[in-house]
């Protein structure tokens, strides 16, 4: 193919990578193709279902709706980089696992993004703004009751560990687990 | 590990509801040894929980090697078309390309299907839907691949399509879609198949069954209800599309990497078709993004397959969502006439049902979902004269097949509706109608089989009727839009805004039907690891989402009383366990795996008695199995899992099977077709705007029996799950097919539930244990997918007094504006 490629540089996880794509690549399949995250999944490429939604500099962005260059410059974080650089899970995939917030676990990184998002915006959150953070992403097997259930899970186990550093602040910096 | 409360009362409810428990209002018989923890009745933590949240779990679509090309599929742009010639050269000369397949190079079978091959791998003579797969390319990118279809010529001669079902059915002038003097395989004698009719099945009971007209039976009845309704398409729309990867392999076969349902079924389906012993086409299940009855049938198994072995590399092939819509079989769309009689005091006298299904341009399961159709067409009642007729077709339009609850989910919305229009005709509340005519356990349903397991159905329509209602709307002060319908759009205040209340229940059933060999085959391995008992059990059964593989590890910590389980990946290296469907793992691979552990645990108490720690005073000595020891009954622990084995292992692999159903008699529908019975009954509370004509479901509350809760949490998901995409065809999801063509193949035209459009859903579980199943378990799947559609259709025909004969209720269905 003669189509112009660029060589970009990403920070994903506290990680840099590079890689030489053409200016149309997405960041989504840049990410599960280029760089082997395939946790971020795609599933209707268009920005409707959010399974894709990765955080860019701590916002959660539907990496599919953006395009691979565009990420230069900025901090990325997947669900590989979610938990603690010693390992320990973030409070939201902890709460998702234990509250039965998944079954087939494709739309879970889309969520857990969201929700991390979220509770470092409201770390108390009611149970109907637990409902509207994650009203844009979608779910085809839980009928999302148990995903409300983690959501208010997370925040609690996250105040029970204040300690527990924030994705995407910078956190993963030290050997994220690219 | 969660400490194990079989027999307490399990809250299962949204988060910060008032808890409404889990009720057991029997006793399911103990199991031997259910105090291991994380054994059957508890909840432990899903052993593919972890992988799920930190994105190392491997789907489908994740799978890769370093050489692999990747695969593309050429679909036809016409519903019908006659293919006069296929030129591959553009194709074949492009850079990177592999491979460019057609109908030619299929190696073995040209045609394939679940239950009647009539698919062809690649189309040959003529295209019979849009979309149907054409050619196949490999190269060494996906968008090399891409280009490469847009280079291969296919000649097509258009023809009509054969879009409306109806015609199909009824029309001797109507084109068929498989045309006489093709080549395809004798359908079974007792379908009817002719024309375009893939089945016709008729069931008559009372005076239908003597030949009585319906004009005969009508004068038995006081209140005569009669309905037209229509059933859309709806789409499984699992969130992770179609993917696999096929590795050549150096005996001559082929591994597939495939997310299924089924990989036995596919395995046979592939072999043929590639001309190879199916010992050379070994599946491994890789991860299921959900499925839902849509990866029954296959996909590109084969086409991956052939790539895959005429190139000699891997071939990976991931549908997009757009293609993913035409590359999986959808609910079959109805057309359906109903008519009810009763006596003015509430009593059905006779039922008919006409139920046209449209199947498709394949069979797909077609026939099985005529049978479902016809047997449970009328519902959960006890009605004296019953007759139903419902066919199965063939047009060009998407082909249909299983999606969960399938024939029996456009029955429900129909029969439901008629009992509603009843009730309102007698004046009855619609749950008073209901229970005057439900059926119990001893009841027969129109097939004349006789309900052989507790079914108190009077009972949980009640209960559904006593659970606390949600709070009214304030009639003043400080209005929340996003309770309202409409939400955040503002399109209301409240002016316009009703209230409704319906109700639905539905009778399903579990496990395969009509005769067919269900079973389901585990092997299990019990040995000592680093000086711990430990447990391997292997199946191929598909985890799709449901917890099945938490399941089979508490049947074996039940069973064996050894807490470590390990849950091998399922593979065709271990005998079918048949398909994840039909609501029936728990009880088929639940069941097997729990034959297989009898046997471990036979072998073990031989082990025992051979090892002289049975005394001679102590024969008929009661062992048992827990905490990792032997134990017995009278005098406690004889020996440690870990000293009696050493180093040996004790393996054992056992099929299991429910018990034999028959085909229904081709004339009358009668027989005892199915396994087991699974119900559900929904209340549904919604807001509608009037003007507008938008719903918003304030609650969507549920009683079900499952005979015994294995895992409460996952219950609840299954649960849930169903009612929502139950409240999808009710309000939202629908295929548009217009000319056979599907106009909104994508998220943003195929709506789906979000969290903003499912209420908080109140769950009462009742325990009455069916006593042929494995720990008088029931399947849970799909029966709330039945009951939650005609709740909340009912619901809203309360609010606004339409009649809705079709789903899913479209805006202007309520405003009542007409629509050619």
């Amino acid at each position: 193919m003669t189509e112009q490629t660029h060589e970009i540089r990403l920070h994903v996880n506290g990680v840099p990578h590079t890689a030489t794509v053409p200016a149309r690549r997405l960041l989504s399949d840049c990410l599960r193709h280029d760089l082997g995250l395939t946790g971020t999944h795609v599933g209707c490429e268009h920005g409707v279902c959010g399974a894709c939604t990765v955080r860019l500099d701590g916002l959660p962005v539907r990496s599919c709706l953006m395009f691979a260059v565009s990420a230069q410059g900025h901090e990325i974080t997947t669900v590989e980089g979610m938990a603690a650089p010693d390992g320990t899970p973030h409070p939201v995939q902890r709460a998702f696992r234990e509250c039965h917030g998944l079954q087939c676990g494709f739309c879970t990184p889309g969520f857990l993004a969201v929700v991390a998002a979220f509770l470092e915006e409201n770390p108390d959150p009611t149970e109907e703004q637990a409902r509207e953070a994650v009203g844009g992403n979608l779910c085809r097997c839980t009928g999302y009751q148990n995903i409300v259930r983690s959501v208010l899970r997370a925040a609690e186990l996250a105040r029970e560990h204040p300690g527990a550093e924030p994705p995407g602040a910078g956190a993963a910096a030290e050997g994220g687990r690219a | 590990m969660t400490t194990p409360t079989p027999r307490t009362p399990v809250p299962v409810h949204s988060p910060r509801e008032a808890p409404s428990p889990v009720h057991s209002p029997r006793e399911a018989p103990p199991s031997p040894a259910s105090s291991t923890p994380g054994g059957v009745g508890s909840s432990p933590r899903r052993p593919d929980g972890t992988l799920k949240v930190t994105g190392e779990f491997a789907y489908s679509s994740d799978m890769w090697m370093d050489d692999m090309l990747w695969g593309a599929t050429l679909r036809s742009p016409h519903p019908h078309a006659r293919i006069r010639g296929i030129d591959v050269t553009g194709a074949v000369r492009m850079p990177g390309v592999h491979a460019v397949l057609t109908h030619e190079d299929v190696p073995g079978e040209k045609r394939y299907g679940l239950e009647y091959r009539d698919q062809p791998v690649l189309a040959f003579g003529k295209v019979r839907y849009r979309g149907e797969p054409v050619a196949i390319v490999a190269a060494d990118h996906p968008e090399t691949a891409r280009r490469a279809l847009d280079r291969v010529r296919v000649d097509y001669e258009v023809l009509e399509p054969v879009s409306d079902p109806v015609r199909a059915a009824f029309d001797p002038d109507c084109p068929l879609v498989h045309e006489a003097g093709e080549d395809l395989p004798p359908a079974h004698p007792a379908h009817h198949r002719s024309g375009n009719r893939v089945r016709y099945q008729p069931v008559r009971t009372g005076a239908f069954a003597d030949g009585a007209t319906a004009a005969e039976v009508r004068a038995l009845a006081d209140v005569v209800v009669t309905g037209e309704y229509q059933v859309g398409m709806q789409d499984q729309a699992f969130l992770g599309p179609e993917s696999g990867l096929a590795v050549p392999a150096e005996d001559g076969g082929v591994d597939l990497h495939i997310a299924t349902q089924w990989l036995h079924v596919d395995q046979s389906q592939i072999a043929p078709c590639l001309g190879l012993p199916p010992e050379k086409v070994r599946l491994t299940l890789a991860g299921v993004g959900g499925a839902f009855g849509a990866r029954e049938d296959m996909s590109m198994q084969v086409h991956a397959c052939m790539l895959a072995l005429r190139t000699g590399r891997p071939v990976k092939i991931v549908y997009n969502r757009e293609e993913s819509f035409h590359g999986h079989v959808h609910r079959h769309p109805a057309r359906l006439r109903y008519e009810h009689g009763a006596t003015r005091d509430g009593r059905l006298v006779y039922a008919t049902a006409e139920i046209v299904l449209d199947g498709g341009a394949y069979a797909s399961t077609t026939a099985a979902v005529v049978g479902v159709a016809s047997s449970l067409g009328l519902g959960p009642y006890e009605i004296p004269h019953a007759r139903v007729d419902a066919y199965g077709v063939y047009t060009t339009n998407p082909p249909c097949g299983a999606m969960r609850g399938f024939g029996a989910v456009q029955a429900c919305f129909c029969y439901e509706s008629q009992l509603d229009r009843l009730a309102a005709e007698l004046g009855l509340h619609p749950v008073e109608l209901r229970i005057r005519n439900a059926m119990s356990e001893g009841s027969r349903t129109a097939t004349g089989q006789r309900v052989d397991m507790p079914l108190p159905m009077a009972d949980m329509l009640r209960r559904a009727r006593e659970m606390p209602m949600p709070p009214e709307r304030a009639a003043a002060g400080p209005v929340d839009v996003r309770a309202l319908p409409g939400g955040v759009a503002n399109t209301s205040r409240g002016e316009g805004v009703r209230r409704g209340v319906g109700y639905g229940v539905g009778l399903k059933n579990l496990c395969f039907s009509e005769g067919f060999d269900d079973y389901s085959t585990a092997r299990v391995r019990l040995e000592v690891v680093g000086g711990e008992p430990a447990v391997q059990v292997h199946t191929a059964a598909a985890e799709v989402g449901q917890g099945l593989v938490t399941i089979k590890g508490q049947i074996a910590r039940t069973e064996l009383g050894v807490e470590r389980v390990t849950v091998l990946p399922s593979d065709t290296r271990v005998g079918s366990a048949g398909s994840s469907s039909a609501s029936r793992q728990s009880y088929m691979t639940g069941g097997a795996v729990r034959a297989a552990c009898l046997a471990v645990r036979a072998r073990v108490f031989e082990l025992v008695r051979a090892a002289g720690l049975v005394g001679d005073d102590h024969p008929d000595e009661l062992l048992g199995l827990a905490g990792g020891k032997v134990v017995s009954g009278a005098r406690g622990v004889l020996v440690s899992l870990a000293d009696l084995l050493g180093a040996s292992a004790v393996e054992e692999t056992r099929e299991f099977r429910h018990r034999a159903t028959e085909m229904l008699d081709p004339t009358t529908g009668q027989g005892a077709s199915h396994t087991q019975f699974g119900m559900c009954v929904h209340r549904a509370v919604v807001d509608v705007d009037v003007d507008l004509g938008l719903v918003k479901v304030v609650a969507l509350d549920a009683v079900q029996d499952v005979g015994r809760v294995l895992h409460p949490q996952q219950l609840a998901g299954q649960i849930q799950g169903g009612s929502a995409q139950g409240l999808g065809l009710a309000l939202m999801e629908e295929i548009q097919v217009s000319g056979s063509v599907i106009r909104n193949p994508s998220f943003t035209d195929y709506l789906i539930p979000t969290i903003l459009d499912v209420p908080p859903m109140r769950i009462e579980v009742l325990e009455h244990p069916d006593p042929h199943a494995p720990y008088g378990l029931r399947g849970a799947g799909e029966p709330p997918t039945l009951s939650s559609t005609p709740a909340i259709v009912a619901a809203v025909r309360a609010a606004t007094g339409r009649p809705l004969s079709r789903i899913p209720v479209r805006p202007e269905d309520i405003v009542g504006i007409e629509r050619d």
